[in-house]
C-alpha cells in the first residue's frame, strides 16, 4: 500500500496537476482567455442563477401541427380531383382523417389511385420508417377517408421544432444578445436560454407571435356584419382588425400571397403621413403572384392578414409590378420594428407556448456569487482548522490532499465545459466535507492498528487497505444518488447533481492515489517510530 | 503536539440495549411524520405546484408589503402571497396558478409587472406552467424511489439480504421523518428540496455502510460472539470516524446555512437537519440493532453476556 514507484508516483502527481491546470482559464478575465489557443479555452460556465439571464421552454402546438397538415392535405386532395377531373362533393376535415365522396359513376380504383399518390413514405432522420404518410380507406360506395398515420405527425413535429428552432435562433438573435443558448427538449419542446437578458418581456413578444402573414381577397358579397349574425359564405370566414376597436372583415380563406415569399421586410415612416410603417419585398414567385392578383382586383380590397387578425385591407388603386409594397396599420415604432424582424425571420410552423420561464437579474446572480465564494470559505477555514486539530500533521497531508481534491473538481469542470450554479457550490462544499471523511476513515483505522500493537509501518499499511473498501462502498452509493438526481433535475439541481457526482470521483482518486502518495513519502522520508495520530 | 479527542477510544457504550426505546420511537415518529405529511401537508413550491414566484427588490429602502399586498391582491389573481426575504428591500411574491394553462400564467406576469410599475427591480422570475409542474413532480417522486431501489440492489450485491434491507428500512426512516420536519417548518418544498433528499439518503447511506462493513468484518471474525455484544462493539469501534466526520459536514453545513443566503436556505436547512440529526441516530440505534430482528448471526446467542471475551 506504501509502496509507489517512481512512474506511478509521476503519473499520479501529472494525473493531478493536469486535472488542476484545466481549472486555470477560470480565474484570468474572459477577455484574456479568448486570445488563447481554442484548446486552451474551456472553462465553467456560470449557471443563470450566477450570472442571471432568462431561461424559457416554448412547446410547440401539436394539434396546430396535426390540423395544418390535415388542411393540407385537404387542399391537395382538391387539386388532385381536379387536375384528374374526377368530380367530387363534400370534401371536408373531420376528426383525424379527410373526407370526400366521388360523383356515382366515377371510377373507384382510378379515384383510390390518384389519392395513393398523395401518400409519402415517412422518412425518419436514418431513412424511411417503412410506414407511409396517409392510411387510405373506403366504404365502397365512393366515401374516401384518409387518416394521417401517427409516424407522419410525429415526423411533421419533428421537423416543426427542427424549423421552430431556426426561426427561433433568427428572432433572438434580432436582440443582439450574448451567444444565445436554443436547444431542443424532448420531442415537442425548446428550450431557450439568454445569458444576461433581464427583461424577457420582449423576447417573450418574439417568440410568442407565430408570424403568419397572408394576403388574401376581401369578400364583398355580403357586410361582414351580416355574415357574422348569419354564416359566412363556404370559402370566406370573419376576421378581426388587429387594432381595437376589433373591427369585424369578411375575408376570402384563399391565400393569395403568402409572407413565406418575403425576401425582406424592414421598418420605416410612410412618406406622406410619417406614420411608422413596414415595407417588404417578395420573391420573384411572390412578386408574379402579387402582380397577379393586384392587376386583376384593381379597386378592390385587399386584405394584409397576421396571425388571423387584419393589419389593414386597403384598397387596390393600381396593379403592383415591382414586387414590393408596405403595411401600415397603426403601428408604434416598436411595433414596426417588431413585426419586420418576424417577417424577416419566419412564420413559426406552429404556435410556441411558454410552459416554463426562469429569470435571474443581475443584482440577484451577483449576490449568489458572493455569497458562494464566501461560504465556501468559511467552510473550508472551518474544516481545515478541525482537521488540524484532530489530526495534526496527517491533518495537513488531509487538507493537502483536499485543497487538491476541490482544484481537481474546477478543472474537470471547466473541461466538461459544465454549468456551475448555486446549488453546484453548494455541492462543492458538501463535497469537502464527504472527502474528509475518506480521509478520516483511513486514519482511524491506522490508529486502530497502532492500538493493537502493529508497528507504525504496518499499521499505517493495513490502515489504507482497510479503510479503501470502505471508502469505495460509502462513496458509490452516494454517487448512485447524485447520477438518479442528474437524470431527473433540470437547471440548478442538475448543477448540484453534476459538482457531487464529480466531486465523488475525484475524492475517490485522491484517496486512494495522494493521500496515499503524501504518507508514503513522509513514512519514507521520516521512518517514524510512532504513529503521529 | 496533543491532538483533539472528541471520542476516546476504546468506548464501550451498550448502543444496542436502547433498540427497545429506540424503535417505538422511531416507528411513532414515522406515524406523525406521515400524518403531517397528509394532514398539515408540505409547503410546495412553484416547482411542483404551478404558478409564479417573484423576487422583487423596492427601490425604497424598506419594502411597503401593506401597500404592495393591496395592489396584487386587487388585480383578481387568486391567491397571492408577500413576504420578507432576507434584505428589508427585498420581497418574495408567490401568485397562486392560473386557470387557462400556460397562456394565463403569462398574462398574469404581465399584470404583476404593470401593476407594480417602476417602484421595484426584479431579481428574479420564476413561472412554471401546469405540465412543467406536474412533470417536476412525478420525474421528482420516479426519482427518489428509483434512487431508493438502486441503491438497494447495489448492496444486495455487496452485502447479505439482512444488510440490504435493513439499511433501506432505516434509510426510508430518515426521509420520512426529513418530510415530517418539512411539514412542520412548512419550508419551501420544490426542486432542491428533492435535491437535498437525495442527497441525504446517499449520506445517510454512506454512514450506514461504514459501520455494515465493520459488522462484517467482525461477523467473518469472532463467531461466538452475541450479536448484541457484536454490534455494540462495531459501532463503538466507528464511533471515533462517525463523530469526526458528522462534524465536518456539519461545519460545511454551517457555513452555507449562515453565509449562503436565501436562495439556497431551503435547501441547506433541510440538509442539516437529515445529516446532523437523522444520520447519526438511524445508523446506530435503527440501521444496526434491525440486523438482528432480521436474523443475521442467528445461531449465536441472542443475549447479549458481557463475561463472554471474543
Amino acid at each position: 500500500m506504501l509502496y509507489f514507484t517512481r512512474w506511478r508516483a509521476a503519473a499520479i502527481l501529472l494525473t493531478a496537476f493536469i486535472v488542476c491546470l484545466c481549472a486555470v482559464p477560470n480565474f484570468f478575465p474572459a477577455s484574456m482567455v479568448d486570445s488563447w489557443p481554442k484548446w486552451a479555452q474551456r472553462h465553467v460556465v456560470l449557471g443563470l442563477d450566477l450570472q442571471g439571464g432568462s431561461h424559457i421552454l416554448l412547446e410547440v402546438d401539436t394539434s396546430a401541427v396535426r390540423k395544418e397538415k390535415l388542411e393540407t392535405l385537404r387542399d391537395d386532395v382538391r387539386r388532385v380531383f381536379r387536375d384528374a377531373r374526377i368530380g367530387y362533393t363534400g370534401l371536408t376535415v373531420r376528426g383525424n382523417s379527410v373526407e370526400v365522396k366521388v360523383r356515382d359513376g366515377t371510377n373507384l380504383t382510378d379515384a383510390r389511385a390518384k389519392l395513393q399518390t398523395l401518400s409519402t413514405p415517412v422518412g425518419g432522420i436514418l431513412g424511411t420508417t417503412g410506414q407511409n404518410s396517409l392510411d387510405i380507406s373506403d366504404d365502397g360506395n365512393g366515401l374516401f377517408r384518409l387518416a394521417v398515420t401517427e409516424p407522419a405527425i410525429v415526423e411533421r413535429v419533428r421537423q416543426a421544432v427542427e424549423q421552430s428552432i431556426q426561426i427561433i435562433e433568427r428572432r433572438v438573435n434580432e436582440l443582439g444578445t450574448v451567444e444565445p443558448l436554443i436547444q431542443r427538449q424532448g420531442t415537442d419542446r425548446v428550450l431557450v436560454q439568454v445569458p444576461g437578458l433581464q427583461d424577457p418581456t420582449r423576447l417573450k413578444e418574439l417568440l410568442g407571435k407565430t408570424a403568419k402573414l397572408d394576403f388574401r381577397l376581401v369578400d364583398l358579397s355580403m357586410p361582414a356584419e351580416q355574415a357574422q349574425q348569419t354564416r359566412p359564405p363556404p370559402d370566406s370566414e370573419i376576421l378581426l382588425s388587429a387594432a381595437s376597436p376589433k373591427q369585424p372583415y369578411l375575408i376570402e380563406k384563399r391565400v393569395m400571397v403568402s409572407g413565406g415569399d418575403l425576401t425582406d421586410a424592414q421598418p420605416g415612416f410612410d412618406q406622406r403621413t410619417s406614420e411608422p410603417i413596414v415595407s417588404f419585398r417578395f420573391n420573384t414567385a411572390g412578386a408574379r403572384k402579387f402582380a397577379q392578383v393586384t392587376q386583376e382586383n384593381v379597386g378592390k380590397p385587399f386584405a394584409i392578414v397576421l396571425d388571423n387578425e387584419v393589419i389593414s385591407a386597403p384598397v387596390i388603386r393600381e396593379p403592383i409590378l415591382g414586387g414590393s409594397g408596405q403595411i401600415s396599420g397603426s403601428f408604434t415604432v416598436q411595433g414596426a420594428n417588431d413585426l419586420a424582424i418576424l417577417l424577416r425571420a419566419g412564420a413559426l410552423p406552429a404556435p410556441l407556448t411558454i410552459i416554463e420561464e426562469r429569470t435571474v437579474g443581475p443584482g440577484l446572480g451577483a449576490d449568489s456569487i458572493a455569497k458562494g465564494k464566501i461560504s465556501s470559505y468559511v467552510g473550508a477555514a472551518m474544516v481545515i482548522v478541525f482537521m488540524l486539530v484532530t489530526y495534526g500533521l496527517f491533518g495537513l497531508f488531509a487538507n493537502i490532499a483536499v485543497a487538491i481534491n476541490v482544484a481537481m473538481i474546477f478543472g474537470v469542470l471547466s473541461l466538461l465545459n459544465a454549468t456551475l450554479t448555486l446549488p453546484g457550490i453548494a455541492g462543492i462544499v458538501l463535497t469537502v466535507g464527504i472527502a474528509v471523511d475518506s480521509n478520516v476513515l483511513i486514519y482511524e483505522r491506522i490508529r486502530e492498528e497502532v492500538r493493537g500493537g502493529r508497528s507504525p509501518i504496518n499499521a499505517i499499511d493495513a490502515g489504507f487497505s482497510r479503510a479503501l473498501a470502505t471508502i469505495l462502498d460509502s462513496n458509490i452509493t452516494t454517487f448512485i444518488a447524485a447520477a438518479v438526481l442528474f437524470y431527473i433535475g433540470t437547471g440548478p439541481v442538475r448543477g448540484f447533481a453534476v459538482t457531487l457526482g464529480i466531486g465523488i470521483l475525484t475524492t475517490v482518486f485522491t484517496a486512494f492515489t495522494l493521500t496515499r502518495l503524501i504518507v508514503a513519502t513522509w513514512v519514507r522520508w521520516r521512518r517514524p517510530q510512532r504513529v503521529p495520530i | 503536539m496533543k491532538l483533539l479527542r472528541i471520542v476516546p477510544d476504546d468506548t464501550k457504550f451498550d448502543f444496542m440495549r436502547f433498540r427497545r426505546i429506540s424503535f417505538p420511537i422511531s416507528a411513532l415518529l414515522s406515524i406523525v411524520a406521515i400524518s403531517l405529511y397528509f394532514f398539515h401537508g408540505l409547503n410546495f413550491g412553484i416547482d411542483f405546484k404551478g404558478g409564479t414566484l417573484m423576487e422583487v427588490q423596492s427601490k425604497a429602502d424598506t419594502a411597503d408589503l401593506a401597500k404592495m399586498r393591496s395592489t396584487l391582491n386587487g388585480l383578481g389573481l387568486g391567491d397571492v402571497q408577500l413576504q420578507q426575504f432576507g434584505a428589508p428591500n427585498d420581497v418574495l411574491i408567490r401568485i397562486a396558478e392560473q386557470p387557462g394553462g400556460d397562456a394565463a400564467q403569462q398574462t398574469a406576469v404581465g399584470k404583476v409587472r404593470s401593476a407594480l410599475g417602476d417602484d421595484v427591480t426584479y431579481r428574479r422570475v420564476e413561472v412554471v406552467g401546469p405540465r412543467v409542474s406536474g412533470e417536476l413532480l412525478s420525474y421528482g417522486v420516479i426519482g427518489l424511489m428509483s434512487a431508493i431501489l438502486c441503491i438497494l440492489v447495489y448492496l444486495w450485491f455487496r452485502f447479505e439480504w439482512q444488510f440490504a434491507l435493513g439499511a433501506m428500512i432505516a434509510n426510508v426512516h430518515d426521509i420520512v421523518l426529513t418530510i415530517g420536519f418539512m411539514s412542520v417548518t412548512q419550508i419551501d418544498f420544490d426542486l432542491t428540496s428533492i435535491a437535498a433528499l437525495l442527497t441525504i439518503l446517499g449520506y445517510s447511506l454512506n454512514d450506514t455502510v461504514v459501520i455494515y462493513d465493520r459488522i462484517r468484518e467482525m461477523l467473518r471474525r469472532y463467531k461466538k460472539l452475541p450479536m448484541p455484544d457484536l454490534l455494540n462493539a462495531s459501532v463503538n469501534q466507528t464511533l471515533s470516524r462517525s463523530v469526526i466526520t458528522h462534524v465536518t459536514v456539519s461545519l460545511a453545513l454551517l457555513a452555507l446555512l449562515l453565509f449562503g443566503g436565501q436562495a439556497i436556505h431551503s435547501f441547506t436547512a433541510t440538509m442539516m437537519f437529515g445529516v446532523v440529526l437523522v444520520g447519526t441516530y438511524t445508523s446506530v440505534f435503527i440501521a444496526s440493532p434491525i440486523l438482528i430482528y432480521l436474523g443475521v448471526g442467528t445461531g449465536r446467542d441472542s443475549l447479549s453476556n458481557p463475561d463472554n471475551k471474543p
